[in-house]
């Protein structure tokens, strides 16, 4: 896909965000429609997998890994949409007997999810382990992961961060989701950092940054980023994001981050997300 | 009383460096991680012969976890190494979530489990492990009782998919049982046929039931004694058809009364086949230093301690 049918595709993404959401009135909006560009950039144009045949071990796949599992509602929508699994199922998501749990899981079955996330800090060692497999089977497909910010306050992120330096896993490419936000307030008054991308170098990683609600640096960014896979050392993008992007009274704040909003709320934002001709599920 | 002839002094931790090895021979998709303990979990001799296929994961024992669940999603089975408590109560979220809920094929593998880690005392005797693991969904649970045994699970649980809890011990402890042994995961094992009371014993606590039988024996007591290697899951069958022949059982553990192999088999007699059961086990409290067998008599869990409670259990048959 192209910029502009990749701006369509996340238009449609953040469409299905808020619908999930609102039909079961629980569950995360603001951080799902802050990362919609990025996931549908991966999914639409850079990641190589085959949602039609879901395969846990993804044998010369690039495999996602999704560690701050409550943005579930941006995971399902690309996973729907790229085919891993019915649209129309997006209808059952956080309800009972439903494969789309509240935070992803593979208890359920649902193609697309390898393992399950949501007790933060966890998905960046698993995704370490799948860069060592692939390094043992010589498969050179990448492992794509994201992060919260918040979610850099859980010390069992800074083990994987120091053994996948240590153990030169240069086939991994992190994008921490940098929205400032986290549920009680801001990062920077609960526990902030003064600069994330230097800590992340000073454990030896490649650091980039890009503004991850921005189509075009996404596209131009991200294959500098692949390019420096492969030298010995894993590659982070902080990832600058809006938490509630495309809703205006959604953002700058951290009000939505596990809020539903009520009927009114939902029509003014879809008011601001124009229908595409992919269709609501 | 059947005689059980000691055939060697050896840990049940070399055990499992052993079957980990001859494991690794068998399929290459076995790999080994391990959390700065290498030698403590007798897993130097697969690093030396499969050093690619070997972690050193250092001190961080919830990434070590994490890992195993990325290497167990490319296919691979993953046996992680540290002691138990280490292996269970520090990372038991990570365990939770990446492994058990997420249905990976991960090996835990645990040594040091228990009062006879000896003199490293209370915040590396892990007394719990056993309940905090066989309360996951899906968790496989095994104590071996000796070298043998241990050797023979590592080679079964390589085999099995899904995830496991092994669990094994620091002391030289005697090995009774056959080398080269089948080890089917779940299925208890008759000692020693009996008519008074039935013994069910696991981990190192099953040589001390075995002396037990020996001494009733002379008491002109008839123990039956079982061992279980498998806590989760438990041989229900096994349980109740002693239970309805003896009609007053023994629990035998080196592990907290709550939570424990005790629990598990009360709970199937409550619901099945009420019956006396009477529990040797530590009895809500920590640990602390001192020789494996120091601790084992002080905190009643000694071959005496197996006898008096099985007299009990007979005191109390309805």
């Amino acid at each position: 896909m192209d910029s502009t049918q990749l701006q369509v595709m996340a238009t449609q993404v953040r469409r299905d965000i808020l619908r999930q959401v609102y039909n079961v009135q629980s569950g995360h909006p603001g951080g799902s429609l802050g990362l919609a560009d990025y996931f549908t950039a991966l999914f639409f144009h850079f990641m190589k997998h085959n949602p039609s045949a879901f395969s846990m071990e993804a044998n010369h796949e690039d495999v996602f890994i999704l560690s701050n599992g409550h943005v579930s509602p941006v995971y399902y929508s690309v996973l729907a949409r790229s085919g891993y699994f019915p649209v129309s199922e997006l209808n059952t998501f956080r309800l009972i007997n439903s494969r789309l749990q509240g935070h992803p899981a593979t208890h359920e079955g649902l193609p697309g999810i390898r393992v399950a996330t949501g007790s933060l800090g966890q998905g960046l060692s698993v995704a370490a382990g799948i860069a060592l497999s692939k390094k043992l089977n010589k498969d050179d497909r990448t492992i794509y992961v994201v992060t919260g910010d918040g979610e850099l306050q859980e010390g069992q992120i800074w083990e994987a961060v120091m053994y996948a330096a240590h153990n030169k896993l240069d086939n991994m490419l992190v994008a921490v989701d940098f929205n400032g936000q986290q549920i009680d307030g801001s990062i920077a008054d609960i526990m902030g950092f003064d600069e994330i991308g230097s800590k992340f170098a000073s454990f030896g990683w490649e650091v980039m940054y890009m503004d991850g609600n921005n189509m075009d640096e996404i596209l131009t960014t991200v294959p500098q980023a692949l390019s420096k896979l492969g030298h010995g050392k894993p590659v982070v993008i902080i990832m600058k994001t809006e938490m509630g992007q495309g809703v205006d009274f959604m953002m700058g704040t951290h009000a939505w981050h596990g809020k539903a909003p009520n009927a009114e709320q939902f029509e003014k934002a879809m008011a601001q997300l124009p229908e595409t001709e992919l269709g609501d599920f | 009383m059947k005689k059980f002839e000691i055939t060697a002094q050896k840990d049940t931790r070399s055990g499992f460096g052993a079957g980990l090895l001859e494991a690794a021979r068998h399929d290459e998709r076995v790999v080994g991680l391990c959390a700065d303990l290498t030698g403590s979990l007798m897993m130097d001799a697969f690093q030396k012969e499969y050093p690619h296929r070997f972690f050193q994961t250092g001190i961080a024992e919830a990434n070590m976890m994490g890992l195993a669940s990325g290497l167990a999603i490319g296919g691979k089975i993953p046996f992680t190494g540290t002691f138990a408590n280490f292996s269970t109560g520090r990372v038991y979220d990570q365990i939770r979530q990446s492994i058990a809920y997420s249905h990976k094929n991960v090996k835990i593998c645990a040594s040091h489990a228990g009062l006879t880690l000896g003199e490293d005392g209370a915040t590396h005797q892990i007394l719990e492990d056993i309940g905090l693991m066989k309360m996951l969904p899906g968790m496989t649970v095994i104590n071996p009782c000796d070298y043998n045994q241990t050797k023979a699970a590592t080679l079964a649980i390589a085999q099995y998919y899904g995830p496991v809890y092994l669990r094994f011990g620091r002391p030289k402890w005697p090995v009774f049982t056959p080398e080269n042994q089948v080890f089917e995961i779940g299925k208890a094992l008759m000692l020693n046929e009996g008519a008074d009371v039935s013994i069910f014993a696991t981990g190192h606590l099953v040589w001390k039931a075995i002396q037990a039988g020996e001494i009733l024996a002379e008491k002109g007591i008839s123990a039956e004694i079982i061992n279980i290697h498998t806590i989760k899951p438990l041989d229900a069958e096994a349980v109740l058809n002693s239970a309805r022949k003896t009609r007053c059982v023994v629990t035998a553990e080196e592990h907290q009364i709550n939570g424990g192999l005790g629990d598990s088999i009360a709970q199937i007699l409550a619901r099945n086949l009420p019956t006396p059961v009477e529990m040797v086990a530590v009895m809500d409290s920590f640990g602390e230093s001192g020789k494996p067998e120091e601790l084992l008599t002080k905190y009643h869990l000694d071959t005496s301690d197996v006898v008096a409670a099985a007299e009990r259990a007979i005191a109390r048959k309805i």
